[in-house]
């Protein structure tokens, strides 16, 4: 069962279609406890930063993604999931994230327009199980103002260029985040979501 | 590199796709799902649902078919026509749709887009206008007039100051529809689209007049829009999405093939 976390932010219905689509089963969840024997963990979100944290944790959701991540069992971050999983944020004020990897989520410069609404590219730095069958320099559909400016550069393992060269995919181990909707992507983003539910 | 968008949109009738020409004489032009399985398989990069009616029951048809089409169609989908308040926004949205379009109510409640930006995040929320030459503005620096209730309401405001608004509230796109190009097939209204896209910093959606191929072309370059909608040139099979986004990349506009 994948898990997709409920935490009053963004568009979940279409996550958890897309695994449906695909054949898996998964469901949307309000309440933490009830995602305890769940095999895969989605993190969705379109929100601001500071809000989509404020959730998390009035929701109870911190801590049982971290035990869910220290079990070994698989977690995926989209878009605004993938910015949580990282140190701290400057949207709107300096926030903390999850902390799961080191990096900061910065705007992107005032040379591009904002948000950045569409089809890009992404580059692989490395090939990981998530990507099998997806074609290097694929099109996703990317909508945000803040990008990921990782530390590690181990935990990078595609970017992305827009006025800038940016993670647009991290992992480690267990662990996969991805700026893009993979939902809304259609084969490659479905082909990603497969390799999840299935490779990992 | 970020590639430029060709947006295909459904104006939805009682279920049926129409096209109007300048606002009036509908034409059908087919099943909605249909088309926009169509355009899925097509890589169109996004659909626009238009909901015409602009009523309440209008509403509840776009609702269904946002869910029949998210079923299936893995793109996103954007919803407008007939959103006048904030629960008419949360409902599209649940229905499915990833971006909500608001125009008319917008000019009679500015605040409805910036509680939408809070609370959906401004990237769901497409600032609309539908805008109309002044005639005065012919010779000297071109201005236009933002009108309402599907350009039927002339409102005194002046939409370069308008889209501005827009932004500041919240908008995290903006969709410029030229009245006097639309349903026309002469070509989009380029002087809109540049002026509009040097005064805000979000991405702008060129609509109406779409004819042909090369003005899809003038518009993401001369008239700087990130985005083309187009409506009829698709419905009625004039060009495939595949054959405009061929004519584009030999010209050297990215477009996601």
């Amino acid at each position: 069962m994948i898990a997709v976390v409920n935490y009053g932010m963004g568009n979940l219905r279409s996550v958890e279609k897309a695994f449906e689509h695909l054949g898996f089963e998964a469901r949307i969840f309000d309440d933490p406890g009830q995602t305890i024997s769940a095999s895969h963990l989605v993190l969705p979100g379109d929100a601001a930063f500071g809000d989509a944290m404020n959730n998390l944790r009035k929701g109870g959701w911190v801590e049982r993604i971290l035990d869910h991540i220290e079990a070994g069992r698989p977690f995926l971050g989209i878009c605004v999931g993938l910015q949580l999983m990282f140190t701290e944020s400057e949207e709107l004020g300096r926030h903390r994230g999850l902390g799961l990897m080191s990096g900061c989520i910065k705007r992107f410069p005032p040379t591009e327009r904002v948000p950045q609404i569409g089809w890009n590219q992404v580059r692989y730095k490395q090939s990981i199980k998530a990507l099998e069958a997806v074609p290097d320099n694929s099109f996703f559909y990317f909508v945000h103002s803040y990008y990921v400016d990782a530390e590690e550069s181990e935990d990078c393992v595609a970017t992305t260029e827009y006025g800038l060269e940016y993670t647009s995919i991290a992992a480690r181990e267990n662990i996969l985040g991805v700026q893009f909707h993979p939902e809304k992507s259609q084969q490659s983003g479905l082909r990603l979501l497969q390799n999840f539910a299935s490779r990992y | 590199m970020l590639a430029k968008r060709i947006i295909p949109c459904l104006d939805v009738k009682n279920g049926r796709n129409v096209r109007g020409v300048r606002f009036s004489a509908d034409r059908d032009a087919g099943d909605p799902v249909e088309l926009a399985t169509r355009y899925d398989l097509e890589k169109a990069d996004e659909l626009v649902f238009y909901d015409i009616t602009a009523s309440a029951e209008g509403r509840a048809i776009v609702q269904t078919l946002v869910e029949q089409v998210s079923e299936c169609v893995f793109i996103p989908l954007t919803v407008g026509g007939g959103i006048r308040t904030f629960a008419d926004m949360r409902e599209i949205l649940k229905s499915g749709a990833d971006k909500v379009s608001v125009n008319s109510a917008a000019v009679h409640d500015p605040d409805i887009i910036r509680q939408g930006a809070e609370s959906f995040g401004s990237q769901c929320i497409v600032g609309a206008i539908d805008a109309l030459r002044k005639p005065e503005s012919e010779g000297g620096a071109p201005s236009w007039e933002i009108y309402i209730n599907g350009g039927r309401t002339a409102t005194g405001i002046d939409a370069v100051e308008w889209v501005e608004k827009l932004v500041d509230h919240g908008a995290g796109e903006l969709v410029l529809n030229s009245i006097d190009a639309d349903g026309t097939r002469e070509g989009y209204d380029l002087e809109l689209n540049r002026t509009v896209a040097n005064r805000v910093d979000v991405p702008i959606v060129a609509s109406g007049g779409c004819g042909n191929v090369e003005h899809i072309y003038r518009v993401l370059t001369d008239g700087q829009a990130s985005a083309a909608l187009a409506a009829s040139i698709f419905h009625f099979g004039d060009y495939s999405i595949p054959e405009v986004k061929y004519f584009l990349s030999e010209r050297g506009v990215l477009v996601r093939n």
